[in-house]
């Protein structure tokens, strides 16, 4: 398995959405998502009808990574929060366990002081949870092959059969 | 870096459409975007200079049907073909699960193919991949044009592991859907053949 890789559990998915909600709450923000670095949106919470959350986490990932290439050009590892403020609505980038991308999305309820203090406190709990996920995967590896027949169901004929339905 | 949720049941893949400037890989997209019901696809992202050439990447998601229950989506992707944008080509392979290279066909655009295919195994292997292994589709696109090479001479000089290898004119969408479920077809086996899947996995069961 490669560094990259996470298995998340339904119980893990509760905690995440759990501390993305209070986060939401906590700081009046509209919408706030988990997306990897990958653009995968991997958690979210609020008005997320409203937006299209697909796009939103993949143009997220370009920003990450052209900003993770500007930090190597002065040396940096990371520039670990972006911030982009319009008339009305804001968007609050920040790094977390050096793998996920949190992404607070704010307007005029909120205020920049309010969503640093709790993205500060919620990348904290985030950290603590990825950190238990590695660690019980680096444990448990057993756990996941569980996965193994589910993914060997699918056969030749079932790709081909993809794209003509 | 696939995303499979086994408690919706679905599954997401990141494709990415490498090849050298203006070779096509927008109009591959761009053919894909107009010939899927709005319903199966998001909207086609380009983040493109004023004169139109790829800045950063374009992207589209595209839903492909159902395997086994289990909703498949993937996420395209193209980089900017222009030498000078190396540091956005190795930031889109980033999380990638498979690779379709566009070649110009074009006998003038042969040494900016073979360039660009040295480039990609260089930002792969910097991502922690290797080309021998990551599911690999060699697309030979512009076939209309006179001043394109044969066929087989293209292949043997851009091959570079057996890889299927379609021809296609993607100003018109000839081989562009075939493309497509050739590289769906190799990240999804491939997905089948590892131990786990790689990247997220969303299971149901508690440990």
């Amino acid at each position: 398995m490669s560094p990259a890789d996470l298995v998340l559990y339904e119980e893990d998915f509760r905690r995440l959405q759990q501390i993305l909600r209070r986060l939401r709450q906590e700081s009046g923000a509209s919408v706030v998502l988990l997306v990897d670095k990958g653009g995968q949106r991997i958690a979210s919470v609020g008005d997320v009808e409203a937006l299209d959350m697909t796009a939103l986490a993949s143009l997220t990932a370009g920003n990450v990574a052209a900003t993770d290439g500007l930090a190597r050009i002065l040396g940096e590892q990371e520039f670990s929060v972006l911030l982009h403020e319009g008339e009305k609505e804001n968007i609050h980038v920040s790094i977390v366990a050096r793998r996920v991308i949190l992404v607070v999305i704010f307007g005029d309820r909120s205020s920049l002081g309010l969503v640093r203090l709790r993205v500060r406190q919620a990348g904290a709990e985030l950290e603590r949870a990825f950190a238990e996920i590695t660690e019980r995967m680096e444990r448990e590896p057993v756990l996941h092959s569980g996965f193994e027949p589910l993914l060997a169901e699918i056969t030749d004929e079932d790709i081909d059969r993809l794209f003509t339905e | 870096m696939a995303f499979v949720d086994f408690s919706a049941r679905e599954i997401h893949c990141k494709i990415v459409y490498y090849g050298p400037g203006l070779c096509g890989k927008t109009k591959n997209l761009q053919f894909l975007h107009e010939r899927t019901s709005p319903s199966r696809r998001g909207q086609l992202i380009s983040l493109a200079t004023p004169n139109e050439r790829t800045l950063f990447f374009d992207f589209l998601p595209l839903d492909v049907g159902s395997l086994r229950g289990f909703q498949t989506r993937l996420h395209l992707y193209t980089v900017p073909g222009q030498v000078f944008y190396d540091a956005a080509r190795r930031a889109i392979l980033r999380g990638v699960d498979g690779i379709v290279f566009v070649a110009d066909s074009q006998v003038a655009r042969l040494a900016a193919n073979v360039e660009s295919i040295r480039n990609l195994e260089k930002n792969l292997r910097e991502q922690g991949y290797e080309i021998a292994e990551i599911p690999y589709v060699l697309q030979l696109n512009k076939r209309d044009l006179s001043s394109a090479m044969p066929v087989a001479e293209l292949s043997r000089r851009l091959a570079i592991k057996g890889e299927p290898t379609l021809e296609a004119t993607a100003a018109t969408g000839a081989g562009v859907f075939e493309t497509l479920k050739a590289i769906a077809r190799l990240v999804l086996l491939d997905l089948r053949k590892r131990r786990t899947p790689s990247g997220f996995t969303r299971a149901t069961a508690a440990s």
